[in-house]
């Protein structure tokens, strides 16, 4: 190998990387700039998108440090709503708290929680029409929740047992609803990006009214389909809005490995000439306002936007890492945007329309609800324990029609079933 | 009922003549690629669609195949039933995970609430000296792929009517072209005339709709003394080697990779007792390899020698040396040769 010196020229030095805080340090979060409310005004959704480059690269937020709601983006909730969307979110924990619990019972494989940005699934759904189309990622069940769509269902989904509507063929989690607008969860990261592209051409094309909306974590920006996608939405005009949300950790690796040393991921828009906001994913309110805005730019033939959530992942990337082993405990505590929850709570009580005696009793209420829809999914199994789709099962929907070969191979699982359990296999 | 209007067609004609009929009996289906609107497609095989059925039934793409087949994939969840052009199969790679990992998927991963019916079309196959991006032979990652359909026509009236079919599929399909025969059967002797499609039974193409169904082999020439199993360019190449030396082989033109016609492949087997599977694609773990364990799974105390295989090297295409790489008359006689000999 040739190594090619010049003396007078300072060597060339690999930049990797690292994040401020490591286990063992106190997080310090004073570096970040949480700009006042309204600090961008909302402008008009058939705003240019070259006019609003300082939306890429601010903070939208709608409740201040008193909890107030002020300012251009205040959606102007009515109380009915707010009381909606905090029940909602608090659905959304008790359900994340049981079945990461469930995990750890050993009843499935598998869980990840949305503690800490649970408006960026709630509050996103609410301002959308509930037959616009979901393109999740798989930290988004909260859109089901939004819409209702059975826990139970969701239950028997996560235990993989014989209620489940996927057949026991995903991870858990990786729920797919077609009636209620929510995507099949694919597991590779932001392949969901461009065809939430060619939904949104196709419903375009066919004069249709409904928009497209997709989701991924800042980390998976980095794959070509995210680029790919914003390509294609630009040059197509396409009604399809693009969220990031920056939770900050891509399993171990914190924002700087997509890229967040050098800008935000809302600018990541200006190049492609789209609209890109960035907004306090803590905020529900500004959530809310972001995703209206944007929707309502889509629905009227303004084009994509792509939204950033600068947000927090409160607990472990699933149930299979332990974050203190990563980053400095107590970020969480010191995240400067606070808990969505929290602050949506705290402004209800603010206006006079909620009191921490309700807010307990919610949650206990929650939870007990919660608590009783497990016992019902669990009459259907739990995983590992028998109680799945028949053995066949595996072989169907490969294909429309099973071809040949495919009959070949379920037949001699069949046969190794009888093998392993005896004549009275077909009970298992 | 008047009699269906026959038209000599070449290989481009017939596949855009499917694109047409398929364009204006559904609604739903959507072509686009790079190149494919406006100007028709390098190979021309969308020429006049965009002016006769408009600007959103087939469209111009970014040079993106990942977001190509993603938008198709997204397209097809909606309900429309896209046919998206790849230019070049070698250029497929930046789309392999959308259609492995999703449109294959889609199917059996949300138990039939999202699929995905999609043909890629994209040309493939050397011997047009376009080096190693413009001629390689890919389809066995697809055949190894649980969820996709895989569909290689060797004739214009095939190609219609298969196209057709793996357009009303409702799994996505990849349907391989072999660019070398669009404008003619090759024989393999690239020092000979080119012979046009019109002197070949192949090029009596019905104007309207038929279907060719998928999964379906064709016997394209009866024989007793050994079972060729091919498909694409090399269904020719076969063909006039075995006339040249006076061989009485049964050929078989696979057609439909997968799923695949293991009846016609196993009947015919047994009758002449020896097989060869030839392919122009790269040889380990080539679609052959499979061809051969199935064969001698099925047929083993029926043969009389080995099962041969004859296909392109295990090198990159090459540019010059394409002729040397290519499966064809000489590397073809040694294995008939060799076969017959047992």
């Amino acid at each position: 190998m040739v190594q090619s010196t010049k003396d007078n020229l300072a060597p060339l030095h690999l930049h990797i990387p690292e994040p401020k805080f490591r286990p063992g340090d106190v997080a310090d979060f004073s570096d970040i700039i949480v700009p006042a409310v309204d600090a961008h005004p909302r402008p008009d959704e058939h705003v240019l998108p070259a006019d609003i480059h300082p939306l890429a690269y601010g903070l939208v937020r709608v409740l201040g440090d008193d909890h107030a709601a002020s300012g251009s983006w205040d959606p102007g909730l009515d109380v009915a709503t707010l009381q909606v969307m905090l029940r909602k979110m608090l659905l959304l924990r008790a359900f994340d708290d049981r079945m990461f619990r469930a995990q750890r019972q050993g009843k499935t494989s598998f869980y990840m929680k949305s503690f800490g940005e649970e408006a960026t699934s709630v509050a996103t759904t609410m301002a959308l029409h509930s037959d616009d189309m979901c393109f999740p990622s798989y930290r988004q069940q909260g859109i089901l929740i939004t819409r209702d769509y059975p826990l139970v269902d969701m239950m028997n989904q996560i235990y993989s047992n014989r209620g489940d509507r996927l057949k026991g063929r995903q991870l858990p989690i990786m729920y797919s609803a077609k009636d209620y607008g929510f995507f099949s969860i694919s597991g590779n990261l932001t392949t969901q990006y461009p065809q939430a592209v060619g939904w949104a051409m196709a419903s375009a094309s066919r004069g249709d009214t409904r928009i497209s909306v997709v989701w991924c974590g800042e980390g998976s920006t980095a794959e070509g389909d995210f680029h790919n996608a914003l390509t294609f939405a630009a040059v197509y005009n396409a009604p399809v809005i693009f969220q990031v949300v920056n939770n900050q950790w891509a399993i171990s690796s914190f924002s700087g490995f997509a890229g967040s040393e050098r800008t935000t991921f809302a600018a990541r828009a200006i190049g492609y000439g789209i609209a890109g906001l960035r907004v306090d994913g803590n905020d529900p309110l500004a959530v809310y306002a972001a995703m209206q805005w944007a929707a309502n730019r889509a629905r009227t033939n303004g084009g994509p936007t792509l939204i950033e959530y600068f947000t927090y992942r409160g607990e472990g990337h699933s149930t299979s890492d332990d974050p203190s082993a990563y980053r400095a405990a107590e970020e969480y505590a010191l995240w400067p945007l606070g808990d969505p929850v929290t602050r949506l709570k705290d402004h209800l009580i603010t206006i006079g329309k909620w009191s921490e005696a309700q807010h307990e009793a919610l949650i206990l209420e929650l939870s007990e609800h919660v608590k009783a829809l497990q016992k019902e999914a669990e009459q259907n199994g739990i995983l590992g324990h028998g109680l799945h789709h028949p053995f066949e099962t595996m072989f169907e929907d490969v294909f429309e029609e099973m071809p040949w070969h495919l009959k070949e191979q379920c037949a001699q699982m069949l046969e190794e079933q009888e093998d392993k359990f005896g004549p009275e296999w077909e009970a298992r | 009922m008047s009699e269906p209007s026959i038209k000599t067609m070449n290989m481009i004609e017939a596949i855009n003549s499917a694109l047409d009929i398929m364009l204006a009996k559904d609604p739903d289906v959507v072509i686009m690629g790079e190149d494919v609107g406006y100007f028709g497609g390098v190979f021309r095989a969308t020429a006049g669609l965009q002016v006769k059925h408009g600007k959103t039934r087939v469209f111009d793409t970014p040079i993106s195949e990942c977001g190509i087949i993603g938008v198709g994939v997204g397209m097809a969840a909606y309900g429309l039933r896209p046919v998206p052009e790849i230019q070049f199969a070698d250029y497929i790679y930046p789309g392999l995970d959308q259609l492995v990992s999703e449109a294959a998927r889609l199917r059996y991963r949300s138990a039939n609430d999202f699929v995905c019916p999609m043909t890629v079309r994209s040309p493939f196959g050397g011997g047009i000296f376009g080096g190693q991006t413009h001629s390689q032979s890919p389809e066995s990652l697809f055949t190894h792929v649980c969820g996709i359909k895989t569909v290689i026509p060797a004739t214009p009236y095939d190609a219609k009517g298969l196209l057709i079919a793996a357009i009303e599929d409702n799994d996505p399909v990849v349907f391989f072209e072999p660019k070398r025969i669009y404008n003619g059967p090759f024989s393999g002797y690239y020092d000979r005339p080119v012979e046009p499609w019109s002197k070949h039974d192949g090029s009596a193409v019905p104007e309207g709709y038929y279907r060719i169904d998928l999964g379906k082999a064709a016997v394209v020439r009866a024989g007793e003394a050994l079972t060729v199993l091919t498909y694409g360019t090399m269904v020719h190449v076969v063909k006039a080697v075995v006339a040249e030396h006076g061989i009485d082989a049964e050929i078989i033109d696979l057609r439909t990779l997968l799923p695949l016609d293991i009846e016609t492949i196993e009947a015919s087997v047994k009758k002449t007792g020896r097989c060869m599977v030839v392919h122009e694609a790269t040889r380990t773990s080539g679609f052959g390899a499979e061809l051969a364990a199935q064969v001698q799974e099925r047929c083993f105390y029926h043969l009389e020698a080995p099962i041969e295989r004859v296909t392109g090297f295990d090198t990159p295409y090459p540019h010059s040396l394409e002729w040397a790489y290519f499966p064809g008359p000489v590397r073809l006689a040694r294995a008939f040769d060799k076969i017959m000999k047992d």
